[in-house]
């Protein structure tokens, strides 16, 4: 696109852009300042964004002593730490294997890659969770986190970043009597970070804020991720005191806003990548 | 597939090429490819969970399935929250992606600003915007009444509720689809504006319309398809602001597939309705696939 147009078209622009603007960040805004007004502020009919009383301490505190908030943070940590991490593990091998090493069955592994690429999270739902039971694993960290340890798009993504390695870097390692493990381990694994950290973005956001699947697997309040956690929250409150509310609304949603904040260029390129995960 | 054949390869080679997808193989079987091929055989039976015996029933699930008037409802909403939600957040991608694109400076605030919500955990927003449509407290009420309109209740009305969930959606995605709709913008060659400006494309419309619209009409396909994925497995909003009520307004089909399958524990039930999701699902996705050939060929 080629920038351009009169003055007027400029203002014209602008105007549009920040008043859609408005409308996008008001549930920001407005979360934000109800979490610093007393309960009589919050309740009457005169808008005003700042507090004539202050009461941040007291929503805030009321929202960290109800429900254990940090546990919830934390929790959402171990779980997309532990999901992320175990998929490199399983990944990373896989990939390497499929972009440069020749073996039987590689088509195949690679055409279930693309299989499973296409299978929506919640379609193994019922029999994974009847696994779960099975094993007696419901309602614990590792009813999150291994359902997840695979992940068709990590292997295709890793897959199609390995491609673009000159062969002739493995050749020259493996002529200095490196095996394909330590190929992986020591020359892949370096070149493969932007790669990994893209990969990264995707599994950490959409594990971060999934629902779905904790809602199932999880009824101890201490094993909660912060999306469920948020529900409790809101269940105890029963809708109605607004003030601490909004205060743990914007303690949920503060790491990830921040992080993408921080890192927004690599944020937009990795979930423009990913397409429909979030 | 550029390597040669893998008879060539080294038994060492062949070892290790082993060793390295076994447990991707594993996981992939045990995690992913086992409970999929599972879900269509439980939808076969009358399984309850927990319940001692299974006995397999055919089609008997589709049956009362396809009969079932709320199921009816509940696909009917899915379609009609999809149907609201796709053309929204598609256009107001477009929109926002070449107003951003179009301006000379504040492009990366703006981009950053109209993402936002796409990052935001969804479900603390989802109680933010029950917060914002509380019938007598909340700000959108207010807001109307000051410019003389009676807001009404958003979420308990059942002629409105699902447009309401569908609206949330659309601000959640827009972002989305305008990100994706950039780079289907870089993506035009800036020689083909200025060959239709030779050519007398002289209004900013005109070149749209001339190059702009038929370069992109690979990528609007390939979003529209990828937002349709998405809006169809609408839940956490459904779970959380409604439950699908007001009497069965809002009910969708992941909505219901949880309800049977995770409150009332009709796992076979619930997995015959979780293959009709997966089969509209992966119908569209085959779509998308196409769309994405398409937009290959187009570079």
């Amino acid at each position: 696109m080629k920038p351009g147009g009169s003055i007027l078209g400029h203002i014209l622009r602008h105007l549009l852009l920040i008043a859609g603007l408005v409308i996008m960040l008001t549930p920001f805004v407005w979360m934000i300042s109800t979490s610093l007004k007393p309960p009589n502020e919050i309740f009457s009919t005169k808008l005003s964004l700042l507090p004539n009383n202050w009461a941040a301490a007291d929503n805030y505190g009321k929202a960290f002593t109800k429900v254990p908030l940090l546990r919830y943070l934390l929790n959402g940590v171990i779980v997309t730490g532990g999901i992320f991490l175990l998929q490199l593990v399983v990944s990373l091998p896989a990939a390497y294997a499929l972009a440069k090493l020749r073996f039987k069955g590689r088509d195949i592994l690679f055409t279930m890659v693309l299989i499973g690429l296409m299978i929506p999270a919640q379609a193994p739902a019922i029999p994974r969770y009847v696994m779960l039971y099975e094993v007696g694993l419901l309602d614990s960290y590792a009813a999150l986190i291994v359902p997840f340890v695979f992940s068709a798009f990590g292997i295709f993504l890793m897959r199609q970043f390995f491609k673009t390695v000159p062969d002739d870097l493995m050749h020259a390692a493996r002529i200095d009597g490196l095996g394909e493990f330590e190929i992986l381990w020591r020359i892949m694994l370096p070149l493969a970070m932007p790669a990994m950290l893209a990969f990264g973005v995707i599994s950490v956001v959409s594990h971060w804020n999934d629902f779905f699947w904790p809602l199932i697997v999880i009824q101890t309040g201490d094993l909660a991720t912060p999306p469920l956690g948020t529900l409790f929250f809101r269940n105890e409150e029963a809708g109605s005191d607004f003030g601490p509310l909004m205060a743990g609304t914007v303690v949920i949603t503060a790491p990830l806003v921040l992080l993408f904040l921080a890192a927004q260029r690599r944020f937009i390129e990795g979930v423009t990548l990913s397409g429909m995960k979030g | 597939m550029t390597a040669p054949a893998a008879n060539d390869a080294t038994p060492a080679e062949r070892r290790a090429a082993l060793a390295l997808v076994s447990p991707a193989w594993l996981a992939f079987i045990v995690l992913l490819a086992g409970p999929t091929l599972a879900v269509f055989v439980l939808s076969l039976t009358d399984w309850q969970l927990g319940a001692p015996t299974m006995n397999f029933i055919g089609l008997g699930n589709y049956e009362q399935l396809f009969a079932d008037r709320v199921f009816w409802k509940s696909f009917g909403n899915t379609a009609v929250y999809c149907l609201v939600t796709v053309p929204g957040s598609v256009f107001l991608g477009l929109g926002l992606a070449l107003l951003i694109e179009g301006a000379t400076f504040g492009r990366g605030f703006y981009r950053a600003a109209y993402f936002l919500p796409v990052t935001s955990t969804l479900i603390a927003m989802a109680v933010v915007w029950e917060f914002l449509l509380h019938p007598s407290v909340g700000l959108i009420n207010i807001v109307l009444e000051q410019v003389g309109i009676t807001g009404g209740d958003w979420l308990k009305n059942p002629s409105r509720a699902l447009f309401t969930l569908a609206g949330i959606g659309i601000w959640q995605s827009a972002g989305l689809n305008m990100v994706l709709f950039m780079a289907g913008l870089k993506s035009i060659p800036a020689d083909l504006y200025e060959a239709a400006e030779i050519d007398g494309a002289a209004s900013a419309w005109e070149r749209f319309r001339c190059v702009t619209w038929p370069m992109l009409g690979p990528a609007t396909l390939f979003v529209t398809v990828v937002s349709g994925i998405r809006s169809f497995q609408v839940f956490d909003t459904v779970e959380v602001l409604t439950k699908g009520g007001p009497n069965k307004s809002t009910e969708v089909l992941l909505y219901t597939m949880y309800t049977e399958a995770f409150n009332f524990f009709r796992t076979g039930y619930g997995a015959a309705i979780t293959v009709v999701f997966l089969v509209v699902v992966l119908a569209l996705t085959l779509l998308q696939v196409k769309a994405g050939e398409k937009r290959t060929h187009y570079g």
